[in-house]
């Protein structure tokens, strides 16, 4: 391993709690693997760099969830979906701030983060989740 | 060669389905294993069977694992080779195929692959856990995405792109409702109205309570050999004719599209190429409806109908058992149950007792070629495979 941070889970998680949305940049064939992966999934490269990449996107698909596991009880119900980002990557999360009924397909969505992490246990990661734009 | 026989079914098992109070896993795999070897006295279970591959896909629920020896043990087949196989919901069609490579290769002649789930043990908020560790953890489960939040994207993005509606989705849970309703075996043997189904609770909208499968215990197990073995054991051999198996992204969001699982296509193809088959050959199918939008995807997939054409499919009646291509004659996931490890022999013994011709009130017209298609999870995993009437 390198002395740079590793493309881990783990890693993208800290840059979450950092307020960034990061990437893995394969540096031979330039795929961008969100999360990060440690050996490219294209060309098996082991070689990356972190991109920055714009927190907003627009929503792919959606539903609202009435029946929730024992950590999300007390938001039921709750709207959660998949954006695909401006680079053309996709990431599912939460979409708060908006009803039930203002949430459609190709809505601008921004990412926004969480610094807080609610547990002591593993995995110790923050979240982040999706507002309208 | 194209439709050449790669294994017989011989026999083949199948449990009660359903909430079976005080029974262990174990226990009801017996009663399967039990049924196909009564089904097949030519066969000596303790010294012809040479190999147990059984699918089984949580400790969680019994807090039980080493399936494999424990199902042995309990099956009367105290020291075979025992091998559990996990692929999610996929378990006993990735079994299937586990013990068709040992008889293929030519290790053994004569093997027994099966399923098991106890589920109901468990309260709704447990088995709901167990099922999400299906899907991607960091980024779905961590999310507040449940398994049927993850089938729900899949049902929003269809009708965006489709137009298929909730009434569509509702039509898969009446037809298949009232072919459980017809089989002694299926855990909910009750028909639904479309009103009924309608006007359940909703779970993950577009999704209701009449849109999902059913948490069941179950077990399910065929005794597979050579085919120029078949006869040795049976007069009424099954024949499979194509297998295929394919994986894809964990994370559905990493996926090309939500509306067509691209492993269940890849499955298919070379199930088809494999068995020399095209779709509209087929008498009769089992799909893998775990959610109602998961048989109108999987028509779509398999070739039944074109992409995005599922929901008229379904209300054609096509799919009915008087129709032209019937699905799911058992009931399906829907309303037989879903015993997760089970699923997938349990989609095989339905053909198995289609084309031997022993689905009593449920009996499709003298079919000859059949096709089961088994998911694991949101489609990380698909499993396909072609029979053949083998007399």
């Amino acid at each position: 391993m390198s002395q740079q941070a590793s493309f881990t889970i783990e890693q993208f998680y800290k840059h979450i709690s950092q307020g960034k949305l990061m990437g893995g940049k394969c540096k031979r064939c330039g795929a961008v693997h969100l999360p990060p992966r440690p050996v490219c999934s294209k060309c098996f490269s082991k070689e990356f760099e972190w991109v920055e990449i714009p927190p907003k996107g627009k929503l792919m698909t959606y539903t609202i969830i009435h029946v929730a596991p024992t950590r999300f009880q007390s938001m039921v119900p709750y709207a959660v979906g998949i954006i695909q980002l401006d680079n053309g990557l996709k990431i599912p999360g939460i979409i708060r701030d908006a009803a039930a009924e203002e949430v459609k397909i190709g809505m601008n969505l921004k990412v926004i983060f969480d610094s807080s992490v609610e547990t002591s246990q593993w995995p110790r990661w923050p979240r982040y989740h999706f507002k309208p734009a | 060669m194209k439709g050449k026989p790669l294994v017989s079914i011989v026999s083949a098992g199948l449990s009660k389905f359903g909430k079976l109070e005080g029974l262990y896993g174990r226990e009801i795999f017996a009663e399967a294993a039990k049924e196909a070897f009564d089904r097949c006295p030519n066969l000596d279970p303790k010294k012809d069977i040479k190999a147990l591959f059984v699918g089984h896909m949580g400790e969680s629920y019994e807090h039980q694992g080493h399936t494999g020896a424990t199902m042995a043990d309990w099956a009367g087949l105290l020291h075979v080779p025992a091998t559990r196989t996990e692929t999610a919901c996929a378990s006993s069609g990735a079994a299937l195929r586990a013990g068709m490579f040992a008889v293929l290769s030519g290790f053994y002649d004569v093997v027994m692959v099966g399923g098991v789930e106890k589920m109901t043990n468990r309260t709704t908020a447990e088995v709901t856990e167990y099922l999400a560790m299906a899907s991607d953890f960091p980024f779905e489960q961590w999310h507040g995405i449940t398994f049927p939040g993850l089938y729900a994207l899949m049902a929003t993005a269809h009708m965006h792109t489709y137009g298929t509606t909730e009434e569509q989705l509702a039509m898969v849970a009446v037809k298949n409702h009232h072919n459980g309703f017809l089989n002694p075996k299926a855990h909910m043997q009750r028909e639904v109205t479309l009103e009924k189904a309608l006007s359940s609770r909703v779970i993950a909208w577009p999704l209701k309570l009449y849109d999902c499968s059913l948490i069941t215990d179950g077990a399910s197990c065929l005794i597979i050999t050579r085919p120029e073995l078949a006869e040795k054991y049976t007069d009424t051999p099954i024949h499979i004719i194509g297998s295929g198996q394919a994986s894809d992204a964990i994370g559905i969001y990493e996926r090309e599209t939500f509306t067509s699982l691209a492993a269940a296509r890849i499955a298919a193809k070379n199930a088809y190429e494999m068995a020399g088959v095209k779709p509209e050959d087929l008498d009769v199918a089992e799909v893998h409806d775990c959610f109602t939008i998961a048989e109108i995807i999987a028509y779509e997939d398999l070739g039944f109908c074109k992409p995005g054409e599922g929901g008229r499919l379904i209300e054609s009646g096509a799919t009915r058992l008087e129709g032209r291509l019937p699905v799911n004659t058992s009931g399906g996931l829907k309303s037989k149950g879903h015993p997760v490890g089970a699923t997938g022999t349990a989609q095989a013994y339905e053909i198995y007792l289609q084309l031997t011709g022993q689905a009593e009130k449920r009996q499709v017209k003298e079919p000859k070629i059949g096709l089961s298609h088994n998911v694991g999870g949101s489609g990380a995993t698909a499993v396909v495979h072609i029979y053949r009437r083998g007399y």
